[in-house]
């Protein structure tokens, strides 16, 4: 369990037509089997940074490796070792959650009998079994969120990127969700997670990484950190190292 | 690779089947558009040659010739002629023509028998002098018909006009002629010519027999629906662009695209999947709309289709017009970025491709200066293709010279596509 999950050197990224630079130097690293959280505020650099570990953003700098493969030039089969659950409702919604899985699941590399394995699982677990032949579009924003999350699992990936899981559910999705992302990391799943979720995030993370202006200002386990900075709460030691002003105004 | 191509080419057809609107847009409109063209373009085609003109006639002439005249035109078998009284003014006809009591009104002039008859003696002169015969008289070339009033409504087409003042011409042509022969036989004769005569020297016109060029020597004649239910089906495949350009826009604007980004697989078998599900569809949308022209079109009265001898080079070229289109539409797609983009960008351009490519009018009539525009549309060449077999009675092989460049085009727009994907880092 002592493997670098992701390997983060030098990383630096610029979005084209624009001056400044959103990361330079930016250097990371998450072991195999953390539930890592990355938080910081709007516009610090959260998404941008997961973007650039699933590869859908080439940066120009530096190297990024999950578990000892470099995606800038094994892009296909390091795809394979990951999956993502973006913070927008990525899929189909013309489609059922078992049409879908399908579908997401034949992308990425399985078999027939082993989706028709994995979709059953997946649909009884996040409480989707009764409503598995349904379009998605009739769906509520709790059993949407689902979906979106067991299509970016349905491949067991050894690593699983999450862009805010849980934004807009209510009390119950929220614990479901955390709850599933628990078990599969006991089952051996890395988890690199962001949100704004603070209370949710200090039940999840056991290492966490504070972004600001594109940097990684704090980076430890989440006691750890509560103790160097002496606050109580994941809420207060955010406040503490990235101060008040808004920074997407 | 088949395992994700079959599981994408599914979820494209569950997608496709689910979106009634799109599906009524693809196979509603073209039949419509093969429906309503066929009816206008046959409902033209009989008025000239079947159905009448409603045409206004005032004679204000008293002589005979003015009576020969509308009886000339009444024979033309083009008009329903309503006679107006000649003491009616030209401003009171045209106020009949303004409340559409008829489209064209003709004046024929108070002397116009006694010019007539002045003009066909001088004629007669003119030629028994060039047949170095003697006259008793001196030719003064001084009479001139006053000209015959035509009156139109603005409504009337240029061409449609053109097509009327043919027959009137003709109807004026007979009655001058009639009087020259007068003349000269009774230059010749001093004695009247002899009614039956004139009747066998009137009548005795040369027939025209109409022979339609084909490859095939059958001697079908071209109607409206062998010219429209090809033109019409083009255009429909070519407006699949609505349904899968906006498709392909959705997609990535959506989320899954992201999703899809980040899986192993190369977003090229999305692109495959949807080439081969929208060929399949314009492929049905092609013979559902040649089906209506071969056994609806009788029912409702209008021509039938006739379909070639060469199926399998319909299906060819319906297959390659379908590719084509579909190329087209992927390509609008994934340059786009929004979906009002996409539809908008890709009507319009369907719409001009159209117009230079001979849908809306014929490619011969063209002016040289839109020669190579011309060329440049695909839907040129997947008429002319459809042409060759509709009309000509061809076969793939006679056509050949027109799929050639229309699978040029096709490479050339996948091409693009593919460089468009790769500007974007889509694959």
């Amino acid at each position: 369990m002592s493997n670098v999950a992701v390997r983060i050197n030098n990383l630096g990224f610029t979005y084209p037509r624009q001056s400044v630079s959103c990361f330079s130097n930016l250097n990371l690293e998450v072991k195999e089997g953390e539930r890592f959280g990355l938080f910081g505020p709007n516009g610090a650099g959260k998404t941008t940074l997961m973007n650039c570990m699933t590869g859908l953003l080439q940066f120009e700098e530096g190297s990024i490796q999950l578990l000892g493969h470099e995606i800038a030039h094994h892009k296909r089969s390091v795809n394979k070792l990951f999956g993502f659950v973006p913070q927008d409702l990525s899929y189909y919604q013309e489609l059922s959650p078992a049409e879908n899985l399908a579908f997401f699941g034949a992308w990425s590399g399985l078999h027939k009998t082993e989706i028709k394995n994995k979709t059953a699982e997946l649909l009884e677990v996040l409480g989707l079994a009764d409503v598995r032949n349904k379009k998605v579009e009739e769906f509520s924003g709790g059993m949407k969120r689902r979906v979106n999350l067991a299509i970016g699992v349905i491949h067991n990936p050894r690593i699983l990127f999450l862009d805010e899981p849980t934004v807009g559910v209510d009390v119950h999705t929220r614990h479901a969700i955390i709850n599933y992302l628990k078990h599969l990391n006991e089952n051996g799943t890395t988890l690199i997670y962001t949100s704004h979720q603070l209370s949710e995030a200090e039940d999840l993370c056991n290492k966490v990484a504070l972004i600001d202006d594109g940097k990684i200002i704090a980076h430890d386990t989440l006691n750890q950190l509560l103790i160097d900075h002496k606050e109580d709460g994941l809420e207060g030691l955010f406040i503490n190292l990235t101060g008040k002003s808004y920074r997407d105004s | 690779m088949m395992f994700k191509l079959g599981s994408t080419i599914l979820k494209d057809i569950r997608i496709l089947t689910r979106d009634r609107l799109g599906l009524i847009f693809m196979f509603v409109m073209p039949i419509v558009l093969a429906v309503v063209i066929t009816a206008v373009q046959n409902s033209t085609f009989e008025m000239l040659n079947t159905n009448t003109v409603p045409m206004l006639i005032c004679n204000r002439d008293t002589g005979e010739a003015g009576k020969q005249l509308e009886t000339a035109i009444t024979k033309a078998g083009m008009f329903d002629l309503k006679q107006v009284m000649p003491d009616v003014t030209d401003k009171e006809i045209s106020e009949k023509m303004h409340a559409k009591d008829a489209v064209i009104a003709i004046i024929i002039p108070a002397d116009f028998t006694l010019k007539i008859k002045q003009k066909s003696n001088e004629t007669a002169k003119k030629a028994l002098r060039n047949f170095g015969m003697q006259t008793d008289s001196i030719i003064n070339d001084t009479s001139s018909v006053q000209p015959i009033t035509l009156l139109y409504h603005p409504v009337l087409q240029e061409s449609f006009r053109h097509s009327i003042q043919g027959a009137l011409r003709s109807a004026l042509l007979m009655v001058q002629n009639r009087e020259v022969l007068k003349s000269l036989y009774f230059s010749l004769n001093e004695t009247n010519l002899p009614d039956s005569l004139e009747q066998e020297l009137m009548s005795s016109q040369v027939a025209i027999n109409e022979v339609p060029v084909s490859r095939d020597g059958s001697r079908n004649i071209p109607n409206a629906s062998q010219h429209n239910v090809p033109a019409w089906t083009v255009f429909a495949m070519f407006f699949i662009v609505i349904s899968l350009g906006g498709s392909v826009v959705r997609e990535k604007l959506n989320g899954s695209f992201v999703r899809l980004k980040t899986l192993p697989t190369n977003y090229l078998v999305a692109l495959i999947s949807k080439q081969i599900t929208y060929l399949l569809v314009t492929f049905i949308q092609a013979a559902v709309v040649f089906s209506i022209g071969i056994w609806l079109f009788p029912v409702m009265g209008l021509p039938k289709l006739n379909l070639p001898a060469d199926i399998t080079g319909v299906v060819i070229v319906t297959l390659i017009c379908g590719w084509c289109a579909v190329s087209y539409a992927i390509m609008i797609g994934v340059f786009a970025k929004t979906q009002e983009q996409a539809n908008g960008i890709g009507a319009v351009s369907i719409v001009l491709m159209a117009a230079v490519g001979g849908l809306l009018v014929p490619s011969f009539a063209m002016p040289d200066s839109f020669t190579m525009v011309m060329k440049m549309s695909p839907l040129h060449w997947c008429l002319e293709a459809y042409y060759g077999l509709f009309l000509e009675g061809g076969k793939l092989k006679d056509v050949i010279l027109n799929i050639i460049p229309l699978l040029g085009i096709t490479f050339v727009i996948q091409l693009i596509t593919l460089y468009g994907l790769k500007r974007k880092n889509l694959i």
